[in-house]
């Protein structure tokens, strides 16, 4: 399959990056690692005229970690993810949901920030980012703002990013030390999309649980910051009974697609049980 | 649109070549260089019968476009035999443990294998599973390649702590 023609640039700069997209217009597009957008431009279901490569712009690579604060940039690999002892040390989940992720050579190329900022509801890094509750830095023509993660999604690969605007990095705060978590992803087969998948950050003192967020992958148009399960963890003493309670909460914000993953109530009760895995795996993390 | 220059360290050799910024790395691998080993099997991304090294690390090269590749170091099935032919001790093990039947995913797997024991000389059984889950073969069931690796990575270690 041979996508249509464009032409290629390769800034070397943010600002160059965002210079180009001013001058050539909605036909322009940025790639990251282009797994998500080279496979669209072969069924040319996107024909961007200019494509505008960010691979040389350094500054957006890396994994920074000052104290509790963790800035990812938007080039950072998957494989870059799971490779990070800094980041395991800190934030483990991370890494073991990009670990979930495609396969070996996919994640060698795919980027969290391309995972993030496509707003394809199949991709795993957005629900991580609501759960840690990140913040994204867009980079454009008037400057920098920051949109929460769990404000950013707006429907199936329409986002909080204006024409002209660069997703550069995504930004949290480490959750507590000794805090529990989980990414349980269900799928058909390595490659595949989740049929249903939950982030769950929580943590845990004197069998009482401080702070819980739960977010979910692929059971609806956009991720899914799942409040109201969170709430009920929120205080509890985490036995079957409110994590039950819990799952019921989060398959109740759902509205997955009906595809080739199975029916739309499969899915979403799929989800109830990633949920509660999720949960429990999390408090047997959690010191 | 116009062509661009482009210049990459292939099994290492420098190249030069000139491409439309859509042709995808593979069809210039195959078609303008004649590097026909990586082959093109589903083109979208996920059999690895396209897998190369960029840089150091397996890639499926159907999902680059060959301008993505401009200055990057590749090396491709074609340089893991020996210049004399002699074959790689995955290559020799392949075919000793019957890691191949049709033979057309056994160039992105033993490429993707050869990257796989450089990143991690001595993985066990689910280690290689995993390593190698981004290449399909749809003859073998995966278990004797699982096996032709295994046994290669032994034979390959003791051959490096003797050179070491």
């Amino acid at each position: 399959m041979i996508p249509g023609s464009f032409d290629y640039h390769r800034p070397d700069s943010i600002e160059a990056a965002i210079g180009l997209l001013a001058s050539l217009g909605d036909e322009a597009r940025v790639v990251a690692g282009g797994h998500s957008l080279i496979p669209m431009m072969k069924l040319r279901m996107a024909t961007p005229e200019h494509l505008v490569d960010l691979q040389d712009i350094t500054s957006l690579r890396g994994i920074t970690i000052n104290g509790a604060e963790i800035s990812i940039g938007a080039m950072t690999t998957q494989a870059e993810l799971i490779a990070s002892d800094q980041l395991a040390a800190v934030c483990p989940i991370l890494g073991l949901a990009a670990a979930q992720i495609a396969d070996p050579q996919v994640r060698n190329m795919g980027t969290i920030g391309g995972n993030i900022a496509n707003g394809d509801p199949g991709n795993d890094m957005p629900a991580l980012m609501q759960a840690l509750d990140a913040v994204y830095i867009l980079q454009g023509p008037e400057g920098r703002r920051d949109v929460a993660a769990r404000d950013f999604y707006e429907a199936a690969y329409f986002t909080a990013l204006e024409e002209g605007e660069i997703l550069t990095a995504a930004r949290f705060s480490a959750p507590p030390s000794g805090h529990g978590h989980a990414y349980e992803k269900q799928k058909r087969k390595i490659g595949d999309y989740a049929t249903a998948a939950a982030a769950v950050v929580l943590t845990v003192e004197n069998n009482s649980c401080q702070t819980a967020a739960i977010a979910l992958t692929n059971v609806g148009d956009t991720p899914l910051y799942a409040e109201e399960a969170s709430q009920i963890l929120r205080g509890s003493n985490l036995d079957k009974k409110t994590i039950t309670a819990a799952a019921n909460a989060a398959k109740a914000i759902t509205d997955p697609a009906e595809d080739g993953r199975g029916p739309a109530n499969f899915r979403t009760h799929i989800a109830g049980i990633m949920v509660m895995r999720a949960i429990e795996k999390a408090i047997e993390r959690a010191k | 649109m116009s062509k661009i220059k482009v210049e990459m360290t292939i099994n290492g050799d420098k190249i030069e070549g000139s491409v439309e910024p859509r042709t995808l790395l593979i069809h210039f691998l195959r078609e303008d260089l004649n590097l026909t080993g990586p082959h093109i099997g589903c083109d979208t991304s996920h059999c690895g019968a396209c897998t190369i090294d960029l840089n150091g690390k397996s890639i499926k090269s159907c999902t680059v476009f060959a301008v993505q590749a401009n200055g990057a170091e590749i090396t491709t099935i074609e340089s893991i035999a020996g210049a004399d032919g002699t074959l790689h001790a995955l290559q020799e093990s392949f075919r000793e443990h019957h890691g191949l039947q049709c033979g057309f995913c056994t160039p992105g797997m033993i490429t993707r294998a050869h990257r796989l024991l450089q990143d991690n000389p001595n993985p066990t059984d689910s280690e290689i599973r995993y390593g190698i889950s981004g290449n399909l073969c749809r003859c073998t069931g995966y278990q004797n390649i699982v096996k032709a690796i295994r046994v290669a990575a032994e034979q390959l270690n003791p051959a490096q702590e003797a050179a070491e």
